[in-house]
């Protein structure tokens, strides 16, 4: 039997007080058929909405659409052990860390097991509050660090914000963590396509229309021809080009290869095969509209003279 | 009809009748201290002159040590110090990689299960010239069977390359700090931190709730108290779920257990306010030899694992700051509550930032809620300085203070992670007697070794592995490091009423010593030799147990 694909973790950080739980709820209210394994640095704060329970079972909460939550306390090692022997075995992993961690240091823990893959970190920071609290004297480099290491920030909060701090907001928060894209949010109402990604890679038919307050969009664009691959996910991941993530199976140089974008960190790994449709990629968008000419551009850009 | 046993010398801790000859007991407690014809006008009784040659003390109270020291002895000790085991026996330290290996491989061959785990403990490369310790030369042991050795910090293991097989992490690839990387591109068998130990070291018989639970080790921990005059020890970061009690529970209430043992919960897995309701839940099932009810929570890391939280200007290698593992909401609110409730708590704190921290949380905390005689207590605060133990005084709080440390780790400190000066101010027990705060000082067993004769030691002489006298200025009387060891440690668990000095009404409990800790020469205080205990009135020889 061939092993199962490695489970993609999300790390979720941020600090105490900015809306994670506030974002992993949503998640969960919109998984779209993903079954999604929440863990949790403790059941203390009980993160998952009441209503959402199905039950509990020690150290183990089932919660509405067969997705279950976890808490791991010190052992992120074992809890995520246990989740992957789970049947049926999750979709995705979602790790809530708590306020304090730094949320590279949890993901570089995910890849000790061979069952896993990284995502993506998603920090999430109050609009109002991320600032200052960056300059506290006892947690400031803390908050700096979980910055920094950002595939996307979530700025939440978003509506208790008048349009110049939030702009302003914006701006620090993109220098504050350079390497990520940083989507607004109110209660954490942003498309689980563009946290966790599109549902399975290759799979190109995306809902358009997601009941999501913010504005977002996603599209996906074929590509029949070899690519420099490399170069085609540099570009994308580029500040100009907008996008929060793009993910696609295509040919590369030398046989098909797995492209990967989240906020501005890309990665490029050989794959199986290429979907017999043909190769491509989903592009998604939040916050402004797709520059679906500025994507063509880019595939147009990389794609390999015939040899 | 009660006891009077007559002794070389009793000293008492009381200041009002410092020393004796004779001490009463009657129904596990002290009836009386003094001479002969004081004690006799208490009516009948019998003369035990087991003691006329030996030395009196309180029973002696280790205020920092984990139960795991006795589980730990089931592995084999891979130490570079001699070491006693709970047998009495004192096993070589090994002066080099070779001695260690061949320790193991002894084990080894003992080992008939080709599939069972051979463990070993207390490793500590820093004396052998920094040479590693890992797959390569574990596998000299053994290629089939898992090995795992815990080193003396508890923030390493190293393995062999079996035990990364199992653990699945015998793959190229990996990025992980904690995970170096030989020449082939596979880890070279040392793993650094919870997240890289884990996944290996339960196939070598490193699990940590299990060991909580481990009722063979807490017996064995109590009987290494009694070779150590320990009568009352701590078990200070236990998860304590319920099966765990209840065994924790029978054991130390069968008629011959030796020792008092004082649990706390550590912070883990709970709310704040979940956490306080815990603990007073705990707190309702004590028993006399089994006491619940405390907190232990955590602000930072190590020092030597640069997981501390240090002030300006930080590590001497110019190594990021360290890691907090609580949040100062988190931190407020937990003293806030266990104020309200009348809990104690004692908290971790390596690094002088994060002995600031909870000086700042616990002064926040006292500004909403009272909390009368709360005793918090910050455990190694091992940076403390003196302005920071004036605040401690202020705020009503104690101190445990870690100068076993500064003999097995000074020297590192000196060199690498902090530099010469704040080196010899560390565990800095002078300032903190003088500032006025209640002090007592530990061993962090299995750390480094239980032994409250070690530890006053090594605050009395600061001298370090290498010889180096580390902070003479911080260094103590041997009258003080005594009753830090009893009385000191006793305060900050709220038990001196009942424990810690000789006097009537108080427990029972006698360290019973061959020497006398006051006349013999102050650099040999460690050599004194122990011949046992009295616990609640019952005798228990070293030789015996």
């Amino acid at each position: 039997m061939a092993a199962a694909p490695a489970l993609p973790v999300t790390v979720i950080g941020g600090y105490l007080g900015a809306g994670k739980t506030t974002l992993v709820n949503h998640l969960l209210r919109h998984a779209g058929g993903r079954r999604l394994a929440v863990l949790v640095n403790d059941f203390g704060a009980l993160p998952i909405d009441a209503d959402l329970i199905e039950g509990a079972d020690g150290a183990v909460l089932a919660i509405a659409g067969g997705c279950v939550c976890c808490a791991y306390g010190s052992d992120l090692i074992e809890g995520l052990e246990a989740m992957a022997a789970r049947r049926p075995r999750p979709d995705h992993v979602i790790v809530e860390t708590s306020g304090v961690a730094l949320p590279d240091a949890v993901a570089q823990s995910v890849q000790l097991l061979a069952s896993y893959r990284r995502d993506a970190i998603i920090v999430v920071a109050d609009i109002e509050t991320t600032a200052r609290q960056a300059d506290d004297r006892y947690m400031g480099d803390t908050i700096r660090r979980q910055l920094a290491a950002a595939d996307i920030v979530v700025a939440s909060k978003a509506d208790l914000a008048g349009e110049d701090t939030l702009a302003a907001a914006q701006e620090w928060l993109a220098g504050a963590a350079p390497h990520a894209a940083v989507l607004p949010a109110v209660r954490g109402a942003l498309p689980p396509e563009a946290l966790l990604g599109p549902p399975a890679t290759g799979r190109l038919l995306l809902s358009r229309q997601a009941p999501h307050d913010a504005a977002w969009s996603s599209q996906a664009f074929a590509i029949d021809r070899p690519v420099d691959a490399e170069r085609l996910a540099a570009r994308l991941a580029e500040p100009a080009m907008g996008l929060v993530r793009a993910k696609g199976v295509l040919a590369g140089r030398a046989g098909p290869v797995a492209l990967q974008v989240v906020g501005r960190r890309w990665e490029v790994t050989p794959a199986a095969d290429t979907p017999a449709a043909g190769g491509g990629l989903v592009a998604i968008a939040v916050g402004a509209p797709l520059r679906s000419d500025a994507i063509h551009a880019a595939i147009a850009e990389a794609t390999l003279a015939e040899a | 009809m009660f006891t009077i046993y007559p002794a070389r010398r009793i000293l008492t801790m009381n200041p009002a009748r410092p020393e004796a000859t004779h001490v009463a007991v009657r129904d596990g407690r002290v009836l009386g201290v003094g001479d002969l014809a004081e004690l006799q006008v208490w009516g009948a009784h019998r003369i035990d002159d087991r003691f006329a040659d030996l030395m009196l003390l309180p029973g002696l109270v280790e205020g920092h040590s984990h139960i795991s020291e006795g589980v730990f002895w089931q592995s084999v000790y891979c130490g570079f110090f001699d070491r006693m085991d709970p047998d009495g026996k004192v096993w070589a330290g090994l002066p080099t990689i070779d001695a260690i290996l061949a320790r193991l491989a002894e084990a080894e061959t003992a080992l008939a299960d080709p599939a069972l785990p051979l463990s070993g403990w207390s490793l500590d490369p820093i004396y052998y010239g920094d040479r590693r310790i890992g797959r390569a030369e574990l596998d000299r042991v053994s290629t089939d069977r898992p090995i795992g050795i815990m080193h003396a910090s508890g923030h390493i293991l190293s393995v062999n390359t079996r035990a990364l097989e199992l653990a699945g992490l015998l793959r190229p690839g990996l990025n992980h700090p904690g995970i170096p990387l030989g020449a082939d591109g596979l880890p070279t068998g040392e793993l650094k931190g919870p997240e890289a130990m884990m996944p290996a070291g339960r196939h070598c018989g490193f699990d940590r709730e299990k060991q909580a639970g481990d009722e063979r080790g807490l017996r064995q921990f109590a009987r290494l108290c009694v070779r150590r005059g320990v009568t009352t020890a701590t078990d200070l970061a236990n998860l304590l779920p319920d099966d765990a009690v209840d065994m924790m529970l029978r054991v130390t209430g069968e008629a011959a257990f030796p020792a008092r043992i004082v649990s706390f919960r550590r912070n883990y897995g709970l709310s704040m306010a979940d956490l306080v309701a815990r603990a007073a839940a705990l707190r309702a099932r004590s028993s006399d030899r089994l006491r619940l009810g405390g907190v232990k929570l955590f602000a930072d890391g190590s020092i030597q694992g640069f997981s501390a939280r240090l002030r300006w200007p930080g590590y001497l290698g110019g190594q990021p700051n360290g890691l907090w593992y609580i949040a100062p909401e988190q931190l407020t609110e937990a003293y806030e509550r266990a104020l309200a409730a009348g809990i104690l708590v004692h908290t971790h704190t390596n690094g002088d930032e994060a002995t600031d921290l909870a000086l700042d949380c616990l002064e926040a905390a006292l500004r909403r809620q009272a909390g009368p005689d709360h005793r918090f207590t910050l455990q190694h605060c091992q940076l403390g300085d003196p302005a920071q133990f004036r605040r401690m005084k202020a705020l009503g709080m104690c101190v445990n203070l870690f100068p076993n440390h500064h003999f097995y780790w000074g020297d590192q400190h000196y060199e690498t992670t902090l530099g010469p000066e704040r080196a010899e101010r560390m565990n800095a027990c002078a300032s903190a007697l003088a500032a006025g705060v209640p002090m007592a000082m530990h061993s962090d067993a299995p750390v480094t070794p239980l032994g409250p004769l070690f530890t006053a030691w090594c605050a009395v002489n600061r001298r370090t592995a290498s010889g180096r006298i580390l902070g003479a200025a911080e260094r103590i009387g041997v009258a003080d490091a005594l009753r830090a060891i009893t009385l000191g440690a006793a305060y900050t668990l709220h038990l001196d009423g009942e424990l810690g000095s000789i006097a009537c009404g108080k427990r029972a409990d006698f360290a019973v010593l061959e020497d006398d800790p006051t006349t013999i020469a102050p650099e040999n205080l460690k050599d004194v030799r122990v011949w046992g205990t009295v616990q609640g009135g019952r005798v228990f020889a070293a030789a015996d147990i």
